[in-house]
C-alpha cells in the first residue's frame, strides 16, 4: 500500500475584488512561497505540478499557461492541468505519485470570479443544444433544488439558517473569510429572498482566490511535516448532465464517491464540504448519514468564501490541517462541480 | 517502485471534416467511443472511468462540455476527468488515463478527447488579447512562422523541405480513411505554387481546421492478456512544460521537449531512436515542424533533421516513417489531435493501421506539443511490453 499525504497548504484571502489578473500568478506567487517554506521543500524538489482553472471564468483562452509563470518552470517541469477545481488536480497529482514517477507534487487552483458575471457564466455549463439558450443561472438552479428539498420535508428555511449563521461563527477563526461574523437564524429569516427559497446568505458569495496543496509520499512526507494527513481514500463521481434526469433530492454520486473513498461517519471527526448553497451542506449530510460526532465546514466552508475553481481544493486542504494540527485524527475533504451537486469528490485523511 | 503494465486495447476515430453538422458534440464523441469499443471488445460494464481531452471551451462555446455530456460519454456514475493542457491535450489525455490503470487505480479507463471547431472561429478564440499577454494576432500560424524563420536561418535547410512534408503527409492521408484531406495528386509544384499564408508557411503547408473525436481504451495486463487480439503495449510515457517566454528560450528546439524526449526514452530503454522507433506520429501543424521535432526528439542532431525528410526516410518504406496517417496536416480537431497521434501509433503497432500501415512495425511513437511550444507529451508503445 502506497503511503501518500498532505503536508501543506495555503490559500489566498477570499475577496469579492481582488487587485490581481485573471492569469493567476499574481495570486500563486506568495501561496507557493508559503507552501514550500511550511513544508521546508525547494521548488525543484517538487515532482509533479497540477492546476485547476477555467477559461469561461477568466475570458480567455488558455487561462492556465500565465499561470506556469508562477511556478518558474524552467529548467522544465512535469506538469498538468484539469479544466475543473483544483481537488480533481489534486486527484491526477495523487495518481500520479501512485504510479511511483513522482516522490512530491503540488496541485493549485485558482480563478477571478469577479472579471465576470458569475451566474450568467455557469449558465454555460449546461446542455448547449436545449437548456443554455433558457439561461437558467447557478442560483436559479439552486434555488429549484432548495425548493425540492424544502416541499419534500427534509429540509426547513429555518435549518438553512443555522447552517449559515454556524458558517458565519465559525469563520471569525479564519482570517482568509470573506464574511464572518455573528449572526442569528432569526435574524437571518427575516432578510428578503434573492430566488426564492433561497435568500442572499444561503448563497456562496462571489469570491476571488488560489489555493495550493502539497502532496508527499511515506518517508519523503515524514522528513518534511511532523504531522502530515495520510490519504487513507480519494474517489469521485458525477452524475448525468440532464437537470430533469436527476432527483435534485439526492446526490448518488456523492455517496458512491463517498463509499469508495471509504468515508465512515462512525470514525470520523471533521468533514469539510463543498457545498455553495446552504441546502447543500444539509443534504450531503443526510446522504451521507453523518451523525453527532462529525463535526461539519469548522472552517466556515464556502458559505465564508468560494474561490471558484480552488474551493473545492481549500476544502481538503482546511480538512488535512485539522489533523496536521492535531486537532483531529480523521477528516474528510470534498468537492463539487457543475449545476445543482453535478460532481462529487471525497479525499479521506487520518493522522497515524 | 515502477508502474503496473499498461496497454491500448482498442482505438476509434470519427470522419474528420470541416463541419459535421450530421452530428451533435454528443454524437461526434460516441461515434468515436463507438469504434474504440468495438476495436477494444469491450463493453461499458467494464469501462471504470472516463477522462475527457479538449482545448479552450472557447472553441464550442461550452463551459466544460464533459458535465453535459457525461451521459453521452459514458461517464454517469464514474469517475470523470477533463483534461486541458493546449495542443498537448490529446497526449495529456491518453497519459493521465494510462496513470489511472498504471497506478492500479482502475482495470480499464477510456480516453476521449473532441474539438468541434465548426462551432465557433479558432482563429478568434486563440486570438483573444488578454491583459499583460503578448498578442498573438493571425492565430498560431504567425505565431510559429518565425520559429521556422529562424529554424531555416539556424540549420540552412533548403526552401523546398517543408514542401517536401506537405507532399508525403498529404498524400499519406490519402491512404486514411478518416482524414480530413485526402490529397493523393497534391506535388511538389502545386504546394509551392499555394499561397503564401505565414511566410514560409504556404496554404498546402498548414494543417485545416476540423471537427473531429478520437477514443481509446487502455487497459491493464489481465486486461491486455485477456484480449483476442493484439494490444499496442505502453512503454513509457512523458510530459514536460516550460513558460511561453522568457530570456533564453529557444523556440525552434524547445528544453521542455527536449528534456520529455530524454526521459522518455531512458523510461522505455532507448539509446537509438532513430534506430529502434519503426513509426512516429509527430504533431506536425505546419509542414516545417517535421524536420524541427525530428531533432527535438533526438532522431537527428540539431540541424539536420531536414536531411532524414529530404532523403525519403520519413516517408513510408523510409527508416522512420514520420505521420503515415497524414497527421495534423490532414486533420486538425485541436483537442482530439494529440490523442489521434497516440492512437494511430497504436494502430501501427496492433497492425490495425490498414492502407497506411507501416509493415512489421514494433515499436511506435506518439508525440504532441502545444501552447507557445511548451508543453509535451510522449509515449511509447510496442507489441511487447518492454524491451
Amino acid at each position: 500500500m502506497t503511503e501518500i499525504a498532505v503536508i501543506g497548504f495555503a490559500q489566498s484571502p477570499n475577496e469579492r475584488h481582488s487587485s490581481s489578473t485573471t492569469n493567476g500568478v499574481e495570486m500563486l506567487v506568495p501561496l507557493f512561497h508559503e507552501v514550500l517554506a511550511e513544508t521546508g521543500l525547494r521548488r525543484r524538489d517538487i515532482g509533479f505540478w497540477c492546476s485547476g482553472s477555467s477559461d469561461y471564468l477568466a475570458g480567455r483562452a488558455f487561462s492556465f499557461v500565465s499561470a506556469v509563470d508562477a511556478i518558474g518552470a524552467f529548467p522544465p517541469i512535469a506538469e498538468s492541468h484539469v479544466e475543473m477545481d483544483g481537488a480533481w488536480a489534486l486527484y491526477e497529482a495523487y495518481v500520479k505519485l501512485l504510479t511511483g514517477e513522482a516522490d512530491t507534487a503540488i496541485a493549485y487552483g485558482f480563478g477571478k470570479s469577479s472579471a465576470g458575471d458569475l451566474r450568467r457564466i455557469l449558465a454555460l455549463q449546461l446542455d448547449p443544444y436545449l437548456v443554455a439558450p433558457l439561461w437558467p443561472d447557478s442560483v436559479s438552479i439552486a434555488a429549484l433544488q432548495a425548493r425540492l428539498c424544502l416541499d419534500s420535508g427534509l429540509v426547513s428555511e429555518r435549518e438553512m439558517a443555522e447552517v449559515v449563521a454556524r458558517s458565519r461563527a465559525y469563520a471569525l477563526a479564519d482570517p482568509k473569510a470573506q464574511l464572518s461574523g455573528h449572526v442569528t437564524a432569526e435574524e437571518l429569516l427575516t432578510r428578503p429572498y434573492l430566488a426564492e427559497p433561497l435568500r442572499a446568505h444561503d448563497c456562496a458569495p462571489i469570491s476571488d482566490g488560489a489555493a495550493a496543496v502539497v502532496l508527499a509520499r511515506g518517508e519523503v512526507a515524514r522528513r518534511h511535516c511532523a504531522r502530515p494527513a495520510w490519504i487513507t481514500g480519494f474517489a469521485h463521481r458525477i452524475d448525468s448532465g440532464a437537470l430533469g434526469l436527476r432527483d435534485l433530492t439526492r446526490s448518488p454520486s456523492a455517496v458512491a464517491a463517498a463509499a469508495d473513498a471509504g468515508l465512515d461517519p462512525a470514525t470520523l471527526d471533521v468533514a469539510e464540504l463543498h457545498t455553495p448553497f446552504s441546502h447543500q451542506e444539509l443534504l450531503l449530510i443526510r446522504e451521507l448519514g453523518l451523525g453527532d460526532r462529525v463535526r461539519v465546514n469548522p472552517s466556515g466552508g464556502v458559505l465564508a468564501g468560494n474561490p471558484m475553481f480552488s474551493a473545492g481544493l481549500a476544502r481538503i486542504g482546511a480538512a488535512a490541517r485539522h489533523i496536521t494540527s492535531g486537532q483531529a485524527d480523521r477528516a474528510a475533504g470534498h468537492a463539487t462541480s457543475g449545476p445543482a451537486l453535478q460532481q462529487n469528490l471525497f479525499c479521506v485523511l487520518e493522522s497515524r | 517502485m515502477t508502474p503496473q503494465r499498461a496497454a491500448v486495447l482498442g482505438t476509434g476515430q470519427t470522419q474528420h471534416r470541416t463541419r459535421r453538422t450530421d452530428v451533435s458534440m454528443a454524437g461526434l464523441c460516441r461515434e468515436a467511443i463507438d469504434r474504440a469499443m468495438a476495436d477494444a471488445g469491450t463493453d461499458w460494464s467494464q469501462i471504470e472511468a472516463v477522462v475527457l481531452g479538449k482545448a479552450p471551451d472557447l472553441f464550442e462555446g461550452v463551459m466544460m462540455p464533459e458535465l453535459f455530456l457525461a451521459d453521452a460519454i459514458g461517464a454517469t456514475g464514474k469517475p470523470l476527468l477533463r483534461v486541458h493542457t493546449a495542443g498537448s491535450v490529446g497526449g495529456a489525455t491518453a497519459i493521465v488515463a494510462a496513470n489511472l490503470v498504471r497506478a492500479g487505480v482502475h482495470r480499464r479507463v477510456l480516453a476521449v478527447a473532441f474539438e468541434k471547431q465548426s462551432e465557433s472561429n479558432a482563429m478568434w478564440a486563440l486570438s483573444i488579447n488578454p491583459p499583460f499577454s503578448v498578442p498573438l494576432g493571425a492565430g498560431a500560424g504567425g505565431y510559429f512562422a518565425p520559429h521556422i524563420r529562424s529554424y531555416i536561418r539556424r540549420s540552412g535547410a533548403p526552401a523546398h523541405i517543408g514542401a517536401m512534408v506537405a507532399v508525403k503527409d498529404r498524400r499519406n492521408g490519402a491512404l486514411n480513411p478518416y482524414a480530413h484531406l485526402r490529397q493523393s495528386d497534391i506535388t511538389l509544384e502545386s504546394v509551392t505554387a499555394s499561397t503564401m499564408l505565414w511566410d514560409p508557411v504556404r496554404y498546402d503547408e498548414t494543417c485545416p481546421s476540423s471537427d473531429g473525436a478520437c477514443a481509446v481504451v487502455i487497459g491493464d495486463q489481465e486486461a491486455a492478456e485477456a484480449s483476442d487480439r493484439p494490444v499496442a503495449w505502453i512503454q513509457a510515457t512523458s510530459m514536460r512544460t516550460e513558460p511561453t517566454a522568457f530570456a533564453g528560450k529557444d523556440h525552434v528546439n524547445p528544453q521542455a521537449g527536449h528534456d520529455a524526449a530524454i526521459a522518455l526514452w531512458a523510461a522505455a530503454g532507448i539509446t537509438d531512436p532513430l534506430e529502434q522507433i519503426d513509426v512516429a506520429e509527430i504533431y506536425v501543424p505546419f509542414s516545417w515542424f517535421e524536420p524541427m521535432w525530428l531533432e527535438n526528439l533526438g532522431f537527428a542532431e540539431p540541424g539536420q533533421g531536414w536531411k532524414l525528410t529530404e532523403a525519403g526516410e520519413t516517408r513510408i518504406g523510409g527508416r522512420l516513417p514520420v505521420n503515415p496517417s497524414g497527421g495534423v496536416l490532414c486533420s486538425n480537431p485541436i483537442g482530439a489531435s494529440g490523442l489521434l497521434r497516440f492512437a494511430e501509433a497504436a494502430m501501427q503497432v496492433m497492425g490495425r493501421a490498414g492502407e497506411h500501415q507501416v509493415p512489421a512495425a514494433r515499436r511506435a511513437l506518439g508525440h504532441a506539443y502545444g501552447g507557445g511550444s511548451q508543453f509535451f507529451a510522449m509515449w511509447v508503445v510496442a507489441t511487447t511490453p518492454s524491451g
